[in-house]
């Protein structure tokens, strides 16, 4: 470990981070709405703090190994995502306890859109836009996080991604620097920005509604401005703006790179984990649709319109809601929720386990049944017509396996804390996953929970954003083995 | 013709034993000395010894004033090298050269003059693996060669109790099909060593070998005359995952279901990587106990094309007892082909006379433009094409009766156009028909590329 360099670095990320305190602060002198002390002071606390980190550092100049990145990484979502819980305590507005401000925080940055405010129509409009920023810079994080370094740091068969690997993506090796692959990608994700708050905006939405959702929208985060989410805009045209702007951030940022390169869809015809999210988006969306008119909860258009908007939103893990789905009829709700482990595609601004290690499950799978009709086969599980090393298979199965055990012990963990069995799962789920709303108490939000459900669940929303093992690492003593 | 062969090998040799038959000057290079000697015992040709691609080697082997560099080594990256040299340096006028990689066959800009100057490239493997996919898609017959871009085909089957017209004279043929042209061009009866040149009262007898000419789309009516059709090849079994098994999976893969035996292991697992949806089995392909594991029953068709004749050839047969429905196997020695298709196994394929047929097009006179050997080389089909005007061509504006046409050779069918024309003693051929000729006496051939020469004031 290099602590000088980590130092550094956490310094220049919090000075960094404490400028975007100046865009809430703007927000709140624009409409007047005399929440931007908050904001200030937060401003002044964080940049102090991370010159403090810096100074005794400032210079050092020393390469990051591969055991810093882990450290970085996890700094990044766990330090901001502290700090970041600052002005929601201070807000006067707000009454929320340190561990309600950090949740939120965390929350915002992880694009999860679980929230413990309740009341979202009455508060200063800097407060709202500052939620919302959260979870655009998160997304930001995110797809630079899951496209360049997760793979680099080989994360539960995310080197699949590397781009020396022959894998699915040939010239997934989109530009030779991270550095540069950042700003293409961030170039992407603007432009995926304006789109969205233009169409919102043509829908009917005010300017500023219009770019606080298309910036959850597109960091496949989920918080809302108004406790009713999208719902309370009670428009088809928002519904399914949202849900083009949902589908097209939940597939992997990397293929939109290459395809507007090319100017082509040739990348997304040929990206098998295209192919499966599709078929599970559709897959899904016809059960679910088909359920609701069975059992006769909606009429054909509502039920359409209901149905494919819940499924997107809880299968690409944002998390907006148009109704309580959690009181859906049957199985409805679980399979939402099952939907959202799934999750996104790799290098997406989704959550959940991602679409690659689900589509690579099951070819093991049905490798091992082909296995047991002929003995003597040689089968591969390919990506494409590539196969893949059986290590990456060893990974992702590695990735599963810890995903469920983590998640049981937490759930176990929540039900000792004394909430009941429907609320606990689901708010594991949601969090770890990054999804946000659950079932049960956490149906809309999550104000109903003491502190430390809330911090365990916090730790939850780290550990699905940070694919585990970034986290995990990190609790293992070989790590900090000299 | 001066003509220089690289490489003594199966090819080489068989190409120098074919060329130095018909009267040609043949020296053979190799870098074995024994390869060298045994050739040099067997047929009338010279021996050079040393690397092929070397200047000097080629020198001595008479490039300066050769008219033909045949690259055939084992080597495509000597054959393209031998190319560029006899290119460069001795101007050779005709190169030809054997590319096995597809890797290679893949880029079309690669060979010509300014990159690659080869001038017709001879893929071996390929050629055995269009050959055996078109019997698959012919099923029921054991030989099926095109002609005219594969607008004409020629079909050897069976003939089986069954068909309409076994047993009856072939000129009921046309009341049996009306509107198809066909043409029966020979019958191999059992137990007579000459071909039977069919005429309009000739009757089938169950179990004749019958060659038959027909457009396209109208073989498998033909074929139905002869013999019940059969179901279409659906399953597939391949044992043996050389350049030819790999490549005839990956063309058959899309829409049969192939399964391929083979027994190194790393190659299965390189073929199981490569291969998409074909289920590569590691195992000895003459391992009982695997092939009924593996539904052996259940086949169509079991193909043994390893680079073991008789390996082949016992399992193939084993296949067979085992109730594949249908076997072929890859036979390398030409002793061996007519020993094999009279008994268990229903299709030989000799790789060698399939790469001869390819290669002695290229080196045909006229304007032949393919020479496919039948029935193990005891019959020939050609294929000419007939250029100029009455004054300048021997065959434009003549009717069939009226050509000098060698004896034992007779006019087949013609292409004129998309259509295929059945040959009568008073066709009128035109000038750009494809003329389908059948000879029994290959050495007749020099006689036909004369025939369809142009004179020389024709230009």
């Amino acid at each position: 470990m290099q602590y000088a360099v980590i130092q550094r670095v956490l310094g220049i990320l919090l000075s960094l981070f404490s400028t975007t305190m100046l865009a809430p602060m703007l927000v709140s002198f624009l409409y007047d709405d005399g929440a931007w002390s908050a904001f200030f002071d937060a401003f002044l606390l964080i940049l102090c703090t991370g010159l403090l980190c810096l100074l005794p550092v400032w210079r050092v100049r020393k390469q990051l190994r591969l055991r810093d990145g882990f450290m970085v990484v996890v700094l990044f979502w766990g330090a901001l995502g502290v700090v970041g819980g600052l002005p929601l305590y201070l807000a006067e507005a707000l009454d929320l306890s340190a561990s309600q401000a950090i949740f939120e925080s965390l929350s915002g940055l992880t694009t999860t859109g679980a929230t413990v405010i309740i009341g979202l129509d009455w508060l200063p409009e800097s407060v709202l836009f500052y939620r919302q920023m959260l979870q655009w810079l998160g997304g930001m994080g995110i797809i630079v996080l899951a496209v360049a370094i997760l793979p680099m740091l080989g994360i539960g068969g995310m080197q699949l991604y590397r781009a020396e690997t022959p894998g699915p993506h040939k010239d997934a090796k989109m530009t030779p620097r991270i550095a540069e692959t950042a700003k293409a990608l961030w170039y992407i994700y603007f432009g995926l920005t304006i789109a969205c708050a233009l169409a919102y905006w043509a829908a009917g939405m005010t300017p500023f509604d219009a770019v606080g959702h298309s910036f959850s929208t597109v960091a496949i985060g989920g918080f809302s401005t108004h406790d009713a989410s999208l719902g309370y805009f009670d428009s088809t045209a928002i519904e399914m703006i949202a849900v083009v702007f949902m589908l097209v951030s939940g597939v992997n940022f990397a293929l939109h790179f290459m395809a507007v390169r090319s100017l082509s869809l040739r990348p997304y015809r040929q990206d098998s984990e295209f192919h499966a999210y599709a078929l599970l988006m559709f897959g899904v969306g016809v059960l679910t649709i088909g359920y609701l008119l069975l059992t006769h909860t909606f009429g054909f258009s509502e039920a359409f319109t209901k149905g494919l908007f819940h499924v997107v939103s809880i299968g690409t893990t944002t998390g907006f809601t148009t109704s309580e789905y959690f009181n859906w009829p049957g199985f409805l709700p679980v399979l939402l929720l099952f939907a959202s482990f799934v999750g996104g595609c790799a290098g997406s601004t989704g959550g959940g386990m991602k679409v690659i290690r689900f589509l690579l499950l099951a070819k093991q799978g049905v490798r091992e049944l082909k296995r047991l009709l002929h003995p003597s086969a040689r089968v591969f599980v390919k990506v494409g017509r590539n196969p893949l090393p059986d290590k990456i298979i060893d990974a992702v199965w590695g990735f599963f396996a810890t995903y469920v055990a983590v998640f049981s012990v937490m759930l176990l963990v929540l039900m000792a804390a004394g909430l009941d069995q429907v609320t606990a799962f689901s708010a594991v789920a949601a969090c770890m996953n990054n999804l946000g709303p659950g079932l049960g108490d956490v149906g809309s939000n999550y104000s109903g929970l003491s502190d430390f459900p809330l911090w365990v669940l916090s730790f939850a929303m780290l550990l699905g954003r940070l694919e585990i093992f970034t986290l995990l690492v990190l609790f293992t003593p070989m790590f900090w083995e000299k | 013709m001066k003509i220089i062969v690289l490489g003594a090998g199966q090819v080489g040799s068989t190409v120098a034993q074919n060329l130095a038959r018909e009267n040609n000057d043949v020296t053979v290079v190799d870098t074995d000395i024994s390869a060298l000697q045994e050739l040099q015992e067997r047929i009338d040709l010279r021996t050079v010894l040393g690397m092929a691609s070397h200047p000097p080697v080629l020198r001595r082997a008479g490039a300066e004033d050769a008219d033909m560099l045949i690259a055939a080594t084992n080597d495509d990256e000597i054959n393209i090298v031998a190319c560029q040299v006899a290119f460069t340096i001795f101007r050779t006028p005709t190169k030809i050269a054997r590319i096995r990689a597809p890797e290679y066959l893949g880029e079309g800009k690669l060979f010509c003059q300014e990159a690659m100057p080869v001038d017709v490239i001879i893929s071996p493997e390929r050629l055995v693996r269009d050959h055996i996919r078109r019997i698959i898609e012919h099923p029921g017959a054991l030989q099926v060669l095109s002609f005219a871009d594969g607008r004409a085909r020629l079909v050897a089957l069976t003939a089986r109790y069954g068909g309409p017209l076994v047993g009856h004279q072939l000129r009921d043929l046309a009341q049996h099909l009306p509107g198809i042209e066909t043409r029966v061009t020979a019958i191999y009866r059992p137990g007579r060593e000459q071909a039977i040149i069919p005429s309009g009262d000739t009757v089938i007898e169950a179990d004749d070998e019958v060659f038959f000419i027909a457009a396209q789309r109208d073989t498998a009516a033909v074929m139905s005359e002869m013999r019940q059709l059969e179901r279409p090849t659906r399953r597939l079994m391949i044992a043996g995952g050389g350049n030819i098994g790999r490549n005839l999976a990956d063309a058959l893969e899309s829409d049969h279901k192939v399964k391929l035996i083979e027994a190194n292991p790393e190659r299965a697992d390189y073929l199981a990587a490569d291969l998409d949806r074909t289920l590569v089995i590691g195992g000895d392909a003459a391992n009982q106990e695997l092939l009924i594991e593996e539904n052996i029953d259940e086949m169509d068709m079991f193909c043994a094309l390893t680079n073991d004749d008789e390996a082949n050839i016992l399992s193939a047969m084993l296949a067979k007892r085992l109730g594949a429905k249908k076997v072929m196997a890859l036979i390398n020695r030409p002793a061996y082909v007519d020993l094999v298709e009279s008994g268990i196994i229903d299709i030989a394929i000799s790789p060698q006379l399939i790469t001869i047929g390819a290669l002695l097009t290229h080196i045909r006179r006229g304007d032949v433009v393919a020479v496919h050997s039948l029935r193990r080389g005891a019959a020939e089909a050609m294929e000419a094409i007939a250029h100029g005007d009455e004054k300048s061509s021997k065959v434009v504006g003549r009717r069939i009766e009226q050509l000098a046409l060698p004896p034992q050779t007779t006019i087949a069918a013609l292409v004129r156009g998309e259509e295929v024309l059945v040959a009568h003693h008073d066709t009128v051929i035109e000038s750009e028909d494809h003329v389908i000729l059948f000879l029994t006496d290959k050495n007749r051939i020099p006689q036909v590329e004369k025939l369809f020469q142009v004179a020389v004031t024709f230009v």
